[in-house]
């Protein structure tokens, strides 16, 4: 499946959100072009897996506007986002796989549910997928007998297993060593090249990340405090976001958080 | 503030929970009538929901109904005896088996074993995020978990009363042939002339709103844990305790409008 390069794909408007006393997110306002791959990244608990799940309609904004592939998901029920969400695919944080079903089961349960497929057809698709992703062989396995990374992998094969028009990686590679790492990102970009998918990547891996996507946001007290080509990202000319990506100690970041 | 005003505002914030979760639940119901209108039912997961159910529930039920007969015998015997109306033996235990005992017992044993085991994995999913992992890839939870889980212990839990009742009268006549000398015949005499077929339907009927209280309660309070397994484990006891009071409940209304 190919996708047209146009508009934009991701549009959030002075999205506000909080849980309690908490403002999670005061104020922000991102687009992601279609075709596009924008990195999210921020110190821990800045919000950036709420939006992962604001965009994917998991949680409505408090107040705001989000729209996706050009439906807005404000205030929407959940029966009205089935549609918008078959067209998109997440990987969660922490997997989310469902301990019900096998890895190829796992796998193949979203083209599954969408039907419309043949079931040989199914079985191949999972088949390359799990390959793709270093699985061959694991299919009959219950997911409580696989590692963390292996996991993190039949997420992966399942978040991209049908082509989605708009993928969200919520830390995509945590766990994992340096070289499946880059063996992930490989896979992924090679993906977002043949389908021309939407990419958001959330990811505190920001050297990896960086030659992943094309630009990187970074979110700090409830706002995208900057946002720059991924390329050029330890170079950025906020001190926030260099101290962030270098990893220093002294710097905005320790005065503002303490 | 005084012990009074301690005492009233824990009243108030106790008659408030209840309130929500007799709302969530009556909510959850409703929401499972919708699934089921028009009827979209994953046959993958209702087959494996039957089987985990029923199946492997029949031990235990054949076990509570087999004694819950023969003791209802042992109760009833020794004035059956006393006053040589040994034709009423078996109407004895079965009335007692089939219209109260037997649906009361089953079902608490049901809600015991199925339905604290419906609420922890239920439960388990919810905080591992399983349920979101649905939502997100377009899969109505309630479409997908709970109605096949309602219907199938409701399903289940009448054929197990079902069986229970038969067991149960079993139970009755070993006991009475056993260990107070009523014939086989007169055992079988007593139930075949003083049962009624609305004796046998009147606990069917109860099972079908037992299975369904069950089934609902176990199933709200899987959806809505919160925390970890700190919050497993209190749902899972909230929702034996909710199944039980609604079983008892539902029972004394059933008995006083049905008769």
């Amino acid at each position: 499946m190919s996708v047209e390069p146009a508009g934009t794909a991701i549009r959030l408007r002075n999205v506000r959100k909080s849980y309690g006393r908490h403002d999670v997110l005061a104020g922000v306002s991102l687009d992601v072009p279609r075709g596009g791959r924008l990195g999210l990244i921020g110190p821990a608990a800045s919000g950036k897996s709420v939006i992962c799940k604001l965009v994917c309609g998991l949680e409505q904004p408090d107040r705001g506007e989000v729209e996706v592939l050009g439906e807005s998901v404000v205030g929407k029920r959940e029966v009205q986002l089935g549609d918008l969400r078959q067209r998109i695919g997440m990987l969660f944080q922490n997997y989310v796989l469902f301990d019900f079903l096998t890895v190829a089961g796992n796998v193949a349960f979203p083209l599954e549910q969408r039907g419309g497929m043949a079931v040989g057809a199914i079985a191949e698709r999972v088949a390359t997928r799990l390959r793709a992703v270093g699985l061959a062989g694991s299919e009959g396995k219950l997911t409580g007998e696989l590692s963390g990374g292996m996991k993190k992998r039949v997420g992966i094969a399942r978040a991209t297993v049908a082509d989605a028009e708009l993928v969200i990686y919520d830390e995509p590679t945590a766990g994992l060593d340096p070289v499946t790492t880059q063996k992930i990102y490989d896979l992924l970009a090679a993906d977002q090249q043949r389908t021309g998918a939407t990419v958001l990547a959330v990811s505190s891996d920001v050297v990896a990340l960086a030659k992943f996507v094309d630009e990187i946001a970074f979110l700090y007290h409830g706002h995208i405090v900057y946002r720059g080509p991924a390329a050029t990202i330890a170079d950025a000319p906020d001190p926030l976001v260099r101290q962030f990506v270098r990893g220093e100690l002294e710097g905005p970041l320790e005065e503002r958080r303490a | 503030m005084t012990w009074i005003g301690t005492w009233l505002r824990n009243i108030g914030a106790g008659a408030l929970r209840v309130a929500d979760e007799v709302g969530g639940i009556l909510l959850l119901t409703w929401m499972v009538l919708r699934a089921l209108i028009p009827p979209k039912i994953d046959w993958r997961e209702l087959v494996k929901n039957l089987y985990k159910m029923g199946n492997r529930s029949v031990p235990i039920v054949v076990l509570t109904a087999f004694f819950a007969g023969g003791l209802m015998t042992l109760q009833t015997g020794p004035f059956v005896k006393k006053f040589g109306a040994q034709a009423l033996a078996g109407w004895g235990a079965g009335y007692a088996v089939l219209r109260e005992i037997g649906p009361i017992l089953i079902a608490l044993m049901f809600s015991g074993r199925v339905g604290a085991n419906n609420t922890a994995e239920l439960s388990t999913m919810t905080v591992t995020e399983q349920l979101d992992g649905l939502r997100a890839l377009a899969i109505d939870p309630v479409r997908f978990l709970v109605v096949p889980r309602v219907i199938s212990m409701i399903v289940m839990l009448v054929a197990l009363t079902v069986i229970g009742d038969l067991v149960a009268l079993t139970g009755a006549s070993i006991v009475g042939r056993a260990m107070l000398d009523i014939e086989w015949a007169t055992m079988f005499h007593s139930f075949a002339d003083n049962l009624k077929p609305y004796d046998f339907l009147h606990g069917v009927y109860k099972s079908i709103a037992f299975g369904g209280a069950i089934a609902v309660t176990s199933c709200y309070f899987g959806v809505t844990v919160r925390g970890g397994a700190v919050g497993v484990g209190k749902a899972v006891n909230a929702a034996v305790v909710a199944a039980a009071v609604s079983i008892m409940l539902l029972d004394f209304f059933l008995t006083y409008t049905t008769g």
